[in-house]
């Protein structure tokens, strides 16, 4: 991708989060892309490509009255989005789609409507993990964290500590579904749900959405809202079962995502003004702030204790509040991207005064994909 | 214990072996001839080089806790807490599997403690390899 020559020109998110029992999934990501179009100027005759995961893009394009000439249903889990932005950039500069909408929505909490298929009992998941019990994700994702305790010395209190700043920013933010503040005891004195993670350092389960619409860069300024551009993107995939994670202390998958954002985007980790790690459960903003390269192998825990990535401190992150107190659909990809927009627009409740480069990293599965996407409101 | 059975594979034709392994009481892995890795879950080609010509052998069904959680919820056929764990097999692979004979605590779960397969029969058609402390010192570790 060329630096700059995408833009994001649309964004938004559902009309309301948390709970919503009146609108089913499709409507969800329907809400938010009426919203999206909306705050673009743009209507459905003007979009000619979707993207989406949750929902087929035939149910998306037709639902919302869209003929497109470019789709993309790759779904891979709650990093699909970041992807999607990708694939969305390369396509609009070869030349397939000029304006692209990207939707998400999800009855989380609510489930009406919700499509959720279970494990096949003959895939390799449910032939070698689920025998043994887990129930989800926060059975599942959670596993590989006491080999990184043992490996790292990574302590409980460290671990309660990235949920104990992440509300701290959801205090500043009206829509977060969780605002008061909570102590490292609070959170080690929660409920036990799947040893060592505690209620308080697991995602909350909500209803939502949210929607991007993306466009050349040249044509960004005939736009109404200050243009988002995409500096880098990246992408990959590891395995569909936890249990064969190559590291249990590190994810391939941000390895080679988060690096080659980095690469396309030319820029280095002290250019950061921003960032977003997809934090559905407390050790994922560790993984990330290691694996993309911001924190030496084992450090990420007293980097965050240090209070380096809370108010006031150099490297803000999740500044929504994130997966542990904003929201949580189920894939949260697109709340993080919708956050990093805000922040390059200007208009995030807890605004990061002049941000100029936000990086925006999710996960998929349980550690079984990832999507990076870099962004900037200076057009270089 | 809540109501119901735990989840149960349903063995397709390339995993077909390991499962009527675990019914005779073996362990089943599969090593690449060309590069001799051994390699998890069953597939009859190798991961780490794309050979189709690969065997199957018995695994010692010896190794060492490698991670785990502790669910307090309920789930069928379970009953909480209980550990859900990954071995690490002498013969390099990893795999899911329960811990039984051992109290399911943080204290008793020490990661790196030596294993030994336990064979588990839940139907006439499936028997799983769950894992207990292993009984003799030979585990490597």
């Amino acid at each position: 991708m060329k630096h700059n020559s995408i833009a994001i020109v649309g964004a938004a998110e559902t009309t309301e989060l948390g709970r919503i029992p009146d609108m089913s999934q499709i409507m969800l990501h329907a809400d938010a892309a009426l919203n999206a179009m909306k705050d673009a100027g743009l209507g459905p005759k003007d979009i000619d490509g979707v993207s989406t995961a949750g929902e087929t893009p035939t149910s998306i394009a037709h639902y919302l009255g869209i003929t497109p000439k470019w789709v993309d249903g790759t779904a891979v889990g709650g990093c699909s989005f970041m992807i999607h932005v990708r694939h969305a950039a390369a396509a609009i500069e070869s030349g397939m789609a000029k304006t692209i909408l990207i939707t998400h929505g999800e009855s989380g909490r609510s489930g009406v409507g919700r499509s959720r298929a279970p494990v096949a009992a003959s895939s390799l998941p449910g032939q070698f993990e689920q025998p043994y019990g887990p129930m989800g994700p926060p059975t599942l994702f959670t596993i590989p964290v006491l080999r990184y305790m043992k490996t790292y010395g990574l302590t409980h209190e460290q671990l309660a500590m990235v949920a104990v700043v992440q509300r701290e920013w959801a205090a500043k933010n009206p829509r977060a579904t969780f605002r008061d503040p909570v102590t490292v005891d609070d959170v080690l004195n929660s409920r036990m749900i799947a040893y060592p993670f505690r209620l308080l350092q697991c995602c909350l389960v909500t209803d939502g959405g949210g929607a991007l619409i993306l466009t050349s860069a040249d044509r960004a300024k005939d736009f109404p809202q200050k243009p988002v551009y995409l500096l880098g993107t990246g992408e990959s995939v590891e395995t569909p079962m936890v249990s064969q994670m190559e590291d249990f202390t590190s994810s391939r998958a941000f390895r080679i995502a988060g690096p080659t954002a980095f690469a396309e985007a030319g820029i280095k980790h002290a250019d950061v003004d921003h960032l977003m790690i997809y934090d559905a459960f407390a050790h994922l903003p560790i993984y990330g702030l290691e694996d993309l390269g911001f924190c030496n192998k084992g450090e990420a825990a007293g980097f965050i204790w240090e209070r380096n990535t809370a108010p006031g401190g150099k490297l803000p992150l999740n500044t929504n509040g994130g997966g542990l107190s904003y929201m949580h659909s189920g894939m949260y990809g697109m709340y993080a991207l919708q956050e990093s927009v805000r922040q390059m627009r200007g208009t995030a409740p807890a605004q990061v005064p002049g941000a100029k480069i936000s990086v925006c990293h999710g996960v998929g599965g349980m550690f079984a994909a990832s999507g990076t996407v870099i962004m900037t409101n200076e057009r270089v | 214990m809540p109501e119901g059975k735990r989840s149960l594979p349903q063995p397709t034709p390339e995993t077909r072996h390991f499962w009527e392994g675990t019914q005779s009481g073996e362990l089943r892995l599969q090593r690449c001839n060309a590069c001799q890795k051994a390699y998890f879950p069953p597939r009859p080609f190798c991961p780490a080089c794309g050979q189709r010509e690969v065997s199957v052998f018995k695994a010692s069904g010896k190794g060492r806790l490698f991670s785990y959680v502790i669910h307090h919820r309920p789930v069928a056929g379970f009953d909480p807490p209980y550990a859900i764990a990954v071995v690490e097999l002498d013969e390099g692979p990893r795999m899911m599997t329960n811990i039984v004979d051992c109290p399911q605590t943080p204290e008793a779960l020490v990661l790196d403690m030596p294993l030994e397969v336990a064979f588990a029969k839940q139907t006439d058609e499936i028997t799983l390899p769950l894992f207990r402390p292993s009984k003799s010192q030979s585990a490597k570790g």
